[in-house]
């Protein structure tokens, strides 16, 4: 077993092959040689990363690692690190150009398309919102503000929760008279959005995640689908045609 | 250069900047056009009239003034109607023509980056196919939310630069039946607000003289690709962009600074959803301790979904800890939108807000015990059953 640098490693170890593969997959995407120039460890990353400051969370250590194809230290930041980046790209005042938050993107994307299970516990309570968003194309909506789910933002969300509907129908722009999206998208629009998640394997990704709401979405998706003369089986993946 | 300072800047006298020059970026507009040429995409044109700005590294940038298919953000008409419906009520006082479009999806951006649970072709036809609606229905799309502003800046890039996106995003436009469009600017509505300054401060019925404002500029605003973003030598002397700063100022309120004022919100994406505690130990005391402590503000404008969410729901757990807390606040555009007489409950919607600001609103100059009043008188129609919704032309 590779000598990890998390003194509480929470995840299995993997066979040096596994591990590389995985960091080859990060190499190949599009983005890799925009994102990643090569590290002079100035700390400039470092100063401006807010989640630096309250986490153990480093964006020169996500650079170095990567620069130097440190595969066993990658695997272990996949596996940690990265899910507590902020993406707000602070970082990108990096004086070589590097995007240490871009990289955190494609190595999250690696983990979820890979089923890695500590992707899957990074987003075992968020799958909810994966759900919302690709079944409305609207990512929150006025009926997620329940008190049981946001305790700590105090009573007016209890507040807005109980006058929901007749505050939402108070708001004069006819597109806002929804509760369980955060504005009403027309089902043309959501067909054109279900056929984009089908024609780039979006749906097949989430069952990485969770496979619950993948079958619900499935359901959903097929439904409108077929309203629109669509099998949803016979959408075929065009990256994989690719 | 020498510093250009307003007196209303409090703090920024302590502070000097030297502007170093301009470095020139690529206009990616050549590109972007000689695409079109190739016959690759379509690039919808900034409508006439426009006002040009200038940005980080110098290039010149349009923005329309009307015309916009507004680009609506999930947060915002989630969480806080008041952001849109104060961009279209300031539209619709200035008769500007506007778009709210119903064939508008998410950017998904949140979700892209709270889980990477997608992929760059997927995320970059999302974006195409909102924009070729806007193509379709003959408008030119204005964006909300900082993220996604940030989002498509990012899809601009990776459009322009990798042919095989193009390829895969032109094969699925073609499968939904669409045109490959793509703005020639990507604009936010804050840039809009930040042009339409002057005309707003010519309406305003407040006066904000002892209103004391801190900004907090969104990091997907003018962070992620910042050659977009408008920077401008009268303001910060040309250091920080002005958007926000510029239109609380010529609406004469003070803005103060603050030692954090390029710092985040802690928003997170994925960590206001389920990290919580960082984004409010960030939000409490890395921003609002920290403007509270220095500048004493009465308000804290931003520009963004994420941003105002955090900041202001982020306060009340705070108190616990005995934090300096206590701020409100709001967008660029509801405080815009107050200064020249809208509703504070039935257009800016301050009702969905967590922080008290009703003591704010009384020391601007409007009753706010009135104005709730009215705003529950409004509602006993919808409640009775007589009508199903309030209109523009009942606010």
């Amino acid at each position: 077993m590779a000598r990890s640098i998390y003194r509480d490693r929470k995840y299995k170890d993997v066979p040096y092959e596994v591990k590389l593969d995985l960091f080859n997959q990060v190499k190949q995407d599009i983005r890799w040689k925009d994102f990643m120039k090569g590290c002079f460890e100035c700390g400039v990353c470092v100063g401006a990363c807010p989640t630096a400051r309250f986490c153990d969370f480093s964006p020169r250590v996500i650079t170095q690692t990567m620069s130097r194809e440190d595969v066993d230290t990658f695997y272990e930041l996949m596996n940690d690190m990265i899910w507590d980046c902020s993406q707000c790209f602070s970082s990108t005042r990096c004086p070589r150009k590097n995007s240490p938050g871009g990289i955190v993107t494609i190595m999250r994307e690696v983990a979820v398309k890979n089923g890695l299970e500590s992707a899957k516990d990074a987003l075992k309570t968020y799958s909810r919102i994966i759900y919302k968003v690709m079944s409305t194309g609207t990512q929150v909506a006025p009926d997620m503000l329940q008190p049981d789910f946001f305790p700590d933002w105090g009573p007016n969300v209890k507040v807005v929760a109980e006058n929901l509907d007749v505050w939402r129908r108070a708001i004069p722009p006819d597109t806002l008279h929804t509760t369980e999206l955060a504005w009403d998208v027309s089902d043309k629009t959501k067909f054109q959005l279900y056929m984009i998640f089908k024609l780039t394997g979006n749906l097949e990704l989430i069952e990485q995640v969770d496979e619950g709401i993948y079958d619900i979405l499935g359901e959903t998706i097929e439904e409108l689908m077929d309203e629109y003369g669509v099998e949803a089986d016979e959408v075929e993946n065009i990256l994989e045609e690719n | 250069m020498e510093e250009k300072k307003s007196a209303s800047f409090i703090g920024l006298d302590q502070r000097k900047f030297t502007r170093k020059p301009n470095k020139k970026s690529v206009d990616y507009r050549h590109e972007l056009f000689e695409l079109e040429e190739q016959g690759e995409l379509e690039v919808i044109r900034v409508p006439e009239p426009y006002v040009e700005v200038t940005t980080k590294f110098g290039r010149t940038k349009k923005i329309p003034l009307q015309g916009g298919w507004h680009h609506k953000s999930c947060g915002q008409c989630g969480h806080i109607p008041g952001y849109p419906t104060s961009i279209f009520w300031l539209h619709r006082q200035f008769n500007l023509d506007y778009f709210d479009p119903k064939d508008q999806t998410s950017c998904t951006a949140w979700n892209y980056y709270a889980s990477s649970a997608s992929n760059v072709p997927a995320q970059a036809a999302i974006a195409v196919r909102n924009f070729a609606q806007a193509k379709v229905d003959g408008y030119f799309p204005y964006i909300h939310c900082g993220t996604s502003y940030g989002h498509y800046k990012e899809t601009r890039e990776q459009l322009l630069h990798y042919p095989e996106l193009r390829k895969q995003v032109r094969t699925i436009m073609d499968k939904l039946g669409l045109p490959f469009a793509f703005p020639e600017e990507i604009v936010h509505y804050s840039e809009w607000l930040h042009v339409m300054r002057h005309k707003i401060a010519e309406r305003k019925v407040l006066d904000l003289s002892n209103i004391t404002v801190t900004v907090h500029p969104a990091c997907h605003y003018h962070k992620l690709v910042p050659e977009d973003v408008i920077y401008d030598d009268d303001y910060f002397n040309g250091q920080r962009t002005p958007v926000m700063t510029a239109i609380a100022d010529v609406l004469g309120a003070n803005v103060a600074d603050y030692s954090t004022w390029h710092d985040c919100c802690g928003f997170g994406f994925r960590h206001i959803l389920v990290s919580r505690e960082f984004s409010r130990s960030f939000a409490a005391t890395r921003k609002i301790e920290r403007m509270k402590d220095e500048a004493n503000p009465d308000l804290l404008l931003t520009q963004d979904t994420g941003c105002l969410t955090t900041l202001d729901k982020s306060q009340f757990a705070a108190k616990a800890h005995k934090c300096n807390v206590g701020l409100p606040v709001m967008s660029d555009v509801q405080f815009a939108a107050l200064a020249m007489g809208a509703h504070p409950y039935k257009v800016c919607q301050l009702h969905w807000h967590g922080v008290d600001h009703k003591p704010l609103l009384e020391k601007m100059g409007i009753d706010a015990d009135k104005a709730w009043a009215e705003f529950e008188e409004s509602l006993g129609p919808i409640k009775s059953g007589q009508k199903q919704f309030l209109t523009w032309e009942d606010v």
